[in-house]
């Protein structure tokens, strides 16, 4: 096992077994997240990334359930534990925060109790070491007047302070992973930068790796080492980011860089992929992606594509991929 | 929120005054009168036309009402016309009865509400989930003197375990209470379990489990407080309007309360006692609703900022 990497997830599948039949929202994602190091997940919604991020904290809502893979932190298998270990390992070990910090904070409790909270379940303290270790973390993630703050209820700070609270409370026992799902998706785009900005702090400070989970190129650009774009549930595209928006290889993912690029030359006519995400009940044969490819052939259609070796730790699922 | 509560008081002295203006008008425009109910109907006209007088009904309508308003604030609700003794001292003596019944039956619907109803919730949609559900169903639609003779006939004729009517002991309450509070229970356990199931499903939910705490720290600690709020209003109003006589229970179990108070005050015309026991619910109703938004605004800080 390699010492670096701080999650390994394998062949993570996870499905939900609805009246119509199983629904593969995850299917066969594999990836590392190396330690230190801040991992994109990128695509649309509805392409699993998020699900990925509910499995990997065993925080998924029925009917879902995984149905394989392993998920491995510093080399321990968690697919397999329930829910009084996971219970151990949230909080403590992976931490997550959510995309809504205006419904992701329980309206009649304090923040400061909150934020408390997290570190009394992992830490046998005493309340007023709590409190002062809390108040110490509202101050790291940038909250002035800690101490006014800890009483506030959610509804009387604004959407940044809410967000800047939750990381406070995924921070508190210094997690060797952080989920970030949407974290920004809610801000504005000033509070956006100032919160991607707090991560990659956190990130060279206390040395916590990071998941970072975005339909947005540009927040994957400007935080991220190493991205997986998804797909209808898989991984469709992996790379360093440099190489990535260098290099773009799968049509998916260019067909995703084209349309910021045509936003941001104000082209007439913004430049979209044509169709919608398949249905996940009724996916193509082969390739998930060939009905809205401009360059799907006729294999494409029945078999479908592995992912394979583009460029120095570049891979993508296609195989037309420029390279 | 002290000044809040204030202004919630005196809005309610108004209303009190008004419900009371409502009942001195329409006890005054139903057929029949009372003097000829108390005197029977072949009475002497003179003695009619006195005691008409000395009850002071000759007199014009605001009049009547004003003596009787200034009355009542100073806690003097009249005599009643069929008992001779006076309204306050009858419904002081009734009060502590239906209290104790209103109560006992309030623990009983509550405790068996709210436990069911948070375990219907946690377990929804298996089979606990639904026999609750169909018990409370039972209850939400079970008229109280169906189930109050059904348990006399059970455990007081049959098992002998209570006495049929009347209450000389503790004993005597064990039968109304559940009778009344079977039905408050039913309300009680659905309204739990469809708060909770959808707080259930609240982000901050998955916050909590996130942070590493346990389903029962998770349901105890943030999903039961913000669930409880609806049910506690509903709690208050029950409790209200148990206080303020529950009119069959009290007759099926001989129970010397206000609702009996109220059907004798019907039945026999007796228009001071039927003024006050009204009055009393009214009061009870309003401050039943006070004290739940109060409840409320303690227990939910975003309706504290609103003051």
């Amino acid at each position: 096992m390699d010492e670096a990497i701080t999650l390994s997830v394998r062949d993570l599948s996870t499905s939900f077994f609805s009246e119509k039949g199983e629904v593969k929202a995850v299917d066969h994602v594999s990836f590392d997240v190396p330690h230190g190091s801040i991992v994109g997940l990128v695509g649309e919604s509805g392409c699993g990334k998020s699900m990925t991020a509910r499995s990997i904290m065993k925080l998924l809502k029925y009917p879902g359930k995984i149905v394989g893979g392993e998920i491995l932190l510093e080399g321990r298998d968690l697919a397999p534990l329930g829910e009084g270990d996971m219970s151990l390992i949230r909080g403590e070990e992976i931490a997550m925060i959510f995309q809504e910090p205006m419904t992701s904070l329980n309206p009649v409790v304090p923040v400061g109790k909150q934020v408390q909270e997290a570190i009394l379940q992992h830490r046998k303290i005493s309340r007023e070491e709590a409190k002062k270790k809390v108040l110490h973390m509202l101050e790291i993630v940038g909250i002035s007047e800690p101490e006014k703050r800890y009483r506030c209820y959610p509804h009387e700070l604004s959407g940044g302070l809410r967000q800047r609270v939750m990381i406070a409370m995924a921070m508190i026992c210094r997690p060797k992973l952080l989920i970030a799902d949407e974290p920004t998706t809610a801000l504005d785009v000033t509070v956006e930068a100032q919160i991607l900005e707090l991560l990659r702090e956190l990130r060279d400070t206390i040395g916590t790796s990071i998941i970072l989970i975005s339909h947005n190129l540009g927040v994957i650009a400007q935080l991220c080492d190493y991205v997986y774009v998804m797909y209808a549930g898989q991984v469709v595209e992996q790379a360093p980011v440099l190489e990535l928006f260098d290099n773009p290889s799968h049509p998916y993912t260019r067909g995703l860089m084209d349309s910021v690029r045509s936003l941001r030359r104000g082209d007439e006519k913004l430049s979209t992929i044509p169709g919608a995400v398949p249905n996940l009940l009724r996916l193509p044969q082969g390739c998930r992606f060939a009905p809205r490819c401009p360059m799907a052939g006729e294999d494409c259609r029945r078999c479908p594509p592995e992912l394979s070796r583009v460029g120095e730790g570049h891979l993508a699922r296609c195989p037309y991929a420029r390279r | 929120m002290l000044l809040n509560i204030g202004k919630r008081i005196l809005q309610a002295l108004v209303v009190l005054i008004g419900v009371a203006l409502l009942i001195f008008i329409m006890l005054r425009i139903v057929p029949g009168n009372a003097i000829i109910t108390m005197m029977g109907e072949h009475a002497n006209p003179e003695a009619i036309e006195r005691m008409t007088a000395e009850l002071g009904l000759d007199k014009p309508f605001y009049v009547q009402f004003y003596t009787y308003i200034t009355g009542a604030l100073r806690g003097d609700f009249g005599t009643s016309y069929s008992l001779h003794v006076s309204v306050s001292s009858l419904i002081a003596q009734a009060f502590p009865n239906t209290v104790c019944l209103a109560l006992s039956a309030a623990v009983v619907a509550w405790l068996i509400g709210i436990v069911c109803g948070i375990i219907a919730a946690i377990k929804e949609n298996s089979l606990l989930d639904r026999l609750f559900m169909g018990f409370s169903l039972f209850g939400v639609s079970m008229p109280v003197f169906m189930v109050a003779m059904v348990l006399q006939y059970f455990f007081a004729y049959k098992l002998g375990w209570f006495d049929i009517s009347g209450v000389s002991d503790w004993r005597g309450f064990v039968l109304p209470a559940i009778a009344l509070g079977w039905n408050s229970a039913g309300s009680i356990a659905r309204l739990t379990r469809s708060t909770l199931v959808e707080v259930l499903q609240e982000d901050y939910i998955d916050t909590a489990r996130a942070k590493g705490r346990r389903r029962m720290g998770v349901i105890l600690f943030h999903a039961l407080r913000n669930s409880m709020l609806p049910v506690i209003t509903m709690m208050a109003v029950q409790l209200s309007s148990l206080l303020s006589g529950a009119v069959i229970c009290e007759t099926i179990f001989s129970i010397n309360g206000i609702g009996r108070l109220a059907v004798d005050a019907i039945s026999g015309r007796d228009i001071p006692l039927l003024q006050g026991t009204i009055l009393l619910s009214t009061a009870l109703v309003i401050l039943g609703n006070l004290v739940a938004d109060c409840l409320y605004s303690v227990l939910d800080p975003r309706v504290r900022k609103g003051d």
